[in-house]
């Protein structure tokens, strides 16, 4: 296929990124490796997403250091970099929502070839791709179709697909909009039980096409709960995250036994906002 | 306060290539030997193997050593050694492990009065020991037939001692409890749990590059350069084995 009629993709992964670790970075790899080979997709930018401080997850610390760690992991990559929206908004954001904001960017950002997208405001490498985009539109005078605006896709490991299945966690009608307008990347080291879990679904069932299951091979099970734990011992975390992030954490002292009890007792954002839509 | 035990810690491996995981063996042996309070890592060194291995796939000792360089760099208390891979031919690990033990006694600060070369007096809880460091698959490969001499396996657990690592796949305690030998000096085999359990192996990332994916993440950036400067691991140089295939799931 040509690459022209191939469909753009850009990857964006959600989370607490707390901290981030080589793992997070690796799912952008084997997504990006999985989906260009394909032959029908063409990644063509990732963007970390790191959630807001509403989100209220226990030990979460502030949105601050978990940019600036992302921006920080990110620094040695083409084609990844970090948004903030998400974790300057004041209320938790859904993550349909967030898919739906960077959508519609992308598309303002292809109608209007003057215009330069907020999104990146590093000099340098990543400049490319408006670059490209600016090219791409001033050839096509006209509205450009659909198709050829980039596609936003959901990145995440299997734990976010199965954490559909928590009660009042995700809207259904969000969980429908995910897979139906922009579509899941998965990557899993158990392919059967992510695909049981879909088939276990009438939404993710109906649009399965929409989702991808990317497998990887080998266990890299670097959690950001397990960083976090072996900092509270006084336990290297060296290769296990970026140098310049352990440098930053070390720095900064930024996990504890304090930094872990943040939030607790506190519900998280998505629960008490259903709660709260049921009256409850 | 009591005084610890200095000690070194020596890699032996074909390093082919280097990968954060033998990385991080480095960093979880050192956290647990300062956890038990009796010892105090004062170095780590990285030994490529001799191309004498002849193992397949094996390239070049000089980028082998090249690599592990520059994986090292930002590192401040591990390096790499070439002594073994420059040597006329492949030696065992044992020979390997005197060397550095000689070497380490030699560089031990002499006092004053002492003939340089002779035995120095430091109090012997100063001598440092060199340990060798390994995952469990390396101990696992004691019980192969005529892969180890005996009196070396012996050796190597008597006089100087071993941090193993564990593994996905091994049960280490197994391996110690089958041997005779490695059950008289199992105190001095130190099983080192790595919480973050990595399959990560550096037959891994050779299948991953011939096949074109990414590595990025696996290994330092500084090293994915250099194999691609050098055109390493590429399609033809690497296994020709027909089922090269990403679904065979399984990694060594």
């Amino acid at each position: 296929m040509e690459n022209s009629e191939k469909t753009e993709v850009v990857l964006l992964a959600c989370g607490s990124f707390n901290p981030i670790t080589n793992m997070h970075l690796r799912l952008f790899e084997l997504a990006k490796d999985y989906m260009n080979e394909t032959g029908k997709y063409r990644v063509i930018k990732g963007i970390i997403s790191p959630v807001g401080d509403a989100y209220k997850k226990k030990g979460l610390i502030s949105a601050h250091h978990r940019v600036i760690m992302a921006e920080l992991a990110t620094k040695n990559s083409e084609w990844v970099e970090v948004d903030t929206w998400e974790s300057l908004q004041k209320e938790w954001v859904e993550t349909a929502k967030v898919l739906r904001h960077h959508q519609e960017k992308l598309e303002a950002g292809s109608c209007d070839h003057q215009q330069d997208s907020p999104m990146l405001g590093k000099p340098g490498q990543k400049r490319k791709w408006v670059e490209q985009r600016q090219d791409f539109s001033q050839k096509k005078l006209l509205e450009p179709k659909p198709k050829d605006v980039p596609k936003v896709k959901l990145l995440c490991g299997a734990d976010l697909l199965e954490s559909f299945a928590v009660p009042n966690l995700w809207k259904s009608e969000d969980i429908t909009q995910i897979v139906e307008d922009y579509g899941l990347i998965c990557i899993t080291r158990a392919g059967n039980d992510a695909q049981k879990f879909i088939y276990e679904s009438d939404a993710l069932w109906k649009h399965r096409n929409n989702i991808h299951l990317v497998n990887e091979w080998i266990t890299n099970d670097i959690s950001s709960t397990k960083i976090r734990r072996a900092l509270r011992r006084g336990q290297s975390i060296r290769y296990l995250v970026p140098d310049l992030v352990q440098e930053y954490i070390e720095k900064h002292d930024l996990y504890s036994c304090e930094s872990e009890e943040k939030n607790v007792g506190v519900i998280l954002a998505p629960l008490q906002r259903m709660y709260k839509s049921l009256n409850l | 306060m009591k005084s610890r035990i200095p000690v070194v810690l020596l890699a032996c491996g074909s390093f082919n290539p280097i990968t954060n995981m033998h990385l991080r063996l480095f960093e979880v042996a050192r956290d647990h030997l300062h956890q038990t309070g009796m010892y105090q890592v004062i170095g780590g060194i990285i030994s490529p193997v001799n191309d004498g291995y002849r193992k397949q796939d094996l390239v070049a000792a000089h980028h082998r050593v090249a690599m592990a360089r520059l994986a090292l760099q930002t590192s401040d208390w591990v390096q790499v050694d070439p002594w073994e891979s420059e040597q006329v031919q492949w030696m065992e690990t044992v020979k390997v492990l005197r060397h550095h033990h000689s070497e380490l006694l030699r560089s031990l600060p002499q006092t004053e009065g002492q003939d340089h070369g002779r035995a120095c007096s430091v109090a012997p809880t100063a001598v440092p020991e060199l340990k060798l460091l390994c995952g469990a698959d390396v101990l696992k490969t004691f019980q192969t037939p005529n892969l180890w001499k005996d009196a070396h396996i012996q050796e190597i657990v008597e006089k100087f001692g071993v941090v193993c690592v564990s593994r996905t796949g091994h049960n280490p305690k197994e391996y110690i409890s089958g041997s005779p030998i490695l059950r008289r000096y199992q105190h001095n085999i130190h099983l080192v749990r790595e919480p973050v359990q990595n399959e990560l192996s550096s037959t891994y990332i050779r299948r991953a590059l011939s096949q074109g994916h990414s590595v990025k993440y696996l290994l330092p950036d500084a090293v994915i350069s250099y194999i691609k400067d050098h055109n390493l691991y590429t399609r033809d140089s690497s296994w020709k084995g027909s089922s090269t295939q990403r679904n065979e799931g399984k990694t060594d």
